[in-house]
């Protein structure tokens, strides 16, 4: 769990959180972040390219880009006073050559112990 | 020989040598992978993961967590060219389908060593998702670069003594 975390916020892409009722929505909330790739990075892939497999430099940007995605949710679902996010997505859209957004949505949610 | 002629019978070796060798290692890399997916995937074989979002109340749950697990991976050159040829006549492009079997594959297998490493022993509402990156370094064509795949589910904590 990250330290920077006011509270644990529980995250889950199912409609409820197991074993938990949901007494108040707070509606959608978002995170994104659009990244480039690095051009050392790029070089790599393109020798990589070559022999196939895995492209272990664009593996490591892409997870390290949707965990600020989910951060970012994560933030905005706590300034709104909720304690989970459910229903969560992943989605990618690229927005220029060589770039691409990540972002995260889910539903923020107060959730009580049944 | 004219140096025209010299060019194109070099860059016709460079072709060859890159098909003949690329079919080799490619070939050697997508045999290993898969000796190592089927081997963790035997390892797993106990360990929960389903697209269902619904349990059955019985199940004692005590906490939820999002697992996830992702891969880049790309095609050889070898392959490509296969490929390519393929495409002109259409049906099946055979060597495309185990390279997105292998990414989805290797994608659930990471999002349940993340499950795995956060404490919990089973993966509910699993969802599979597609995305191909383009490379920027090609111009103005779009090359694939790559396919992202990405693995993504509610990693749920039984209480201990429950199934």
């Amino acid at each position: 769990m990250n330290p920077t975390r006011k509270f644990p916020i529980a995250v889950s892409n199912t409609e409820q959180i197991p074993g938990h009722r949901i007494v108040e929505f707070y509606g959608i909330v978002t995170g994104n972040t659009v990244r480039a790739k690095h051009v050392g990075r790029d070089i790599m892939a393109g020798l990589k390219n070559i022999v196939g497999g895995e492209l272990v430099g664009y593996t490591e940007l892409l997870t390290e880009s949707r965990d600020e995605a989910t951060e970012r949710m994560i933030k905005q679902a706590q300034s709104v006073g909720a304690n989970a996010v459910v229903n969560v997505r992943f989605a990618t859209s690229s927005v220029a050559q060589g770039a691409a957004e990540l972002f995260a949505y889910g539903t923020a949610v107060k959730v009580e112990r049944e | 020989m004219s140096p025209d002629e010299i060019n194109a019978m070099f860059g016709l070796v460079l072709v060859l040598t890159l098909l003949v060798a690329t079919f080799f290692i490619g070939g050697a890399l997508e045999r290993r992978h898969y000796a190592s997916i089927r081997q963790r995937e035997q390892n797993y074989r106990n360990f929960l993961a389903i697209n269902f979002s619904h349990l059955s109340p019985d199940w004692q749950i005590e906490s939820t967590e999002l697992a996830r697990g992702s891969i880049v991976i790309s095609v050889d050159y070898f392959k490509r060219f296969v490929a390519l040829l393929k495409a002109i006549f259409g049906g099946r492009l055979t060597t495309y389908e185990p390279l997105l079997d292998r990414a989805r594959r290797e994608a659930l297998l990471r999002m349940i060593e993340d499950a795995k490493s956060k404490g919990c022993n089973a993966v509910i509402n699993v969802r599979l998702e597609t995305s191909r990156l383009a490379n920027a370094t090609s111009g103005n064509r779009e090359r694939l670069a790559g396919v992202e795949m990405l693995a993504y589910g509610t990693a749920i904590r039984t209480r201990p003594g429950v199934d």
